[in-house]
């Protein structure tokens, strides 16, 4: 189970509204390299996790995973709840505007809604964990790009510490990999699936 | 933490908060993939003791920050809900 706490991981104060910007970051809370995106994959792929290490840094990284989509939801929400309808009406906004007003939904920057496609939960921790590294890096790339689009301090602050986090869980995810490698035939990591051949049933 | 300047002591406290708890964020994401680490172990002891004092300090003078932390022996309503939601931004 879950327990909220009442705070963001890292604080937003932001002061003027952007709704460009708004637009561009709304893609870290439900495009395809997003926050809400990691979580799920993590926190789904962790139950075919066959060691509890690997368990363990799956549910740890997708639960910090669920407060960077609300640091994120809480940067647009900042950036958007004070638009005039002049701003709303010559801003690239007033297509997420007519179907959800100021109110946060997940899309992508270019307007398409978050989609469970966008990760996978293989049941093969190799698999998965290659897929963690990547996304990673994609949501890494991501922050880059919008710190290129970004100029306003009070926004680059807590995009550059959601950056941050990206290089730390791509060195956490490279250690479980290494842990499940270590307890593999060394000549064959792919000899077997161990969150499924080695289950009662499977076994030969 | 030491240069930073602070509009009010509650907002020094939740800074506190923030980093202490990021600290422990951090440790433990390296303890799951080095659990035999001993000095990972003793600063984790360390800094989730700080964490937890500071939160239960900031909660009992400002807010609660979690439902563990919520007292209502001297309040007649419920400030889990009444007080501000972290997205509404500063300490208000």
């Amino acid at each position: 189970m879950w327990n909220y706490e009442k705070r963001l991981e890292f604080p937003v104060n932001i002061k003027e509204s952007n709704a460009d910007i708004a637009q561009v970051i709304i893609s870290q809370y439900g495009g395809p390299d997003g926050e809400m995106g990691a979580s799920m994959r993590y926190l789904s792929q962790r139950y075919a996790a066959p060691y509890r290490e690997v368990a363990g840094i799956l549910t740890d990284i997708g639960t910090e995973e669920l407060a960077h989509l609300e640091m994120v939801a809480t940067i647009v929400h900042q950036l958007t709840k004070d638009l005039s309808m002049e701003q709303i009406e010559a801003s690239g906004f007033r297509n997420y505007y007519v179907d959800h007003t100021i109110g946060i939904w997940p899309q992508a920057a270019g307007g398409v809604p978050f989609n469970a496609c966008e990760f996978q939960s293989k049941g093969d921790i190799i698999t998965d964990l290659m897929e963690d590294m990547a996304a990673e890096q994609k949501a890494r790339t991501t922050y880059d790009n919008i710190l290129r689009l970004v100029h306003d301090p009070d926004v680059c602050e807590p995009i550059k510490f959601l950056r941050m986090r990206e290089v730390v869980h791509f060195q956490r995810f490279g250690e479980a990999l290494r842990i499940v490698q270590d307890r593999l035939n060394e000549k064959n990591f792919y000899a077997f699936n161990p969150g499924f051949d080695c289950c009662e049933g499977n076994v030969k | 933490m030491m240069n930073m300047q602070f509009a009010n002591e509650q907002e020094k406290l939740l800074h506190d908060v923030g980093v202490l708890s990021f600290v422990v964020t951090e440790l433990s994401l390296y303890l799951d993939t080095h659990p035999n680490d001993r000095n990972a172990l003793e600063y984790f002891r360390h800094y989730n003791r700080m964490a937890n004092q500071a939160r239960q300090e900031y909660s009992a003078k400002y807010a609660p920050l979690t439902i563990s932390c919520v007292d209502v022996s001297d309040c007649n309503n419920w400030q889990w809900a009444l007080s501000p939601m972290p997205w509404e931004g500063g300490c208000n």
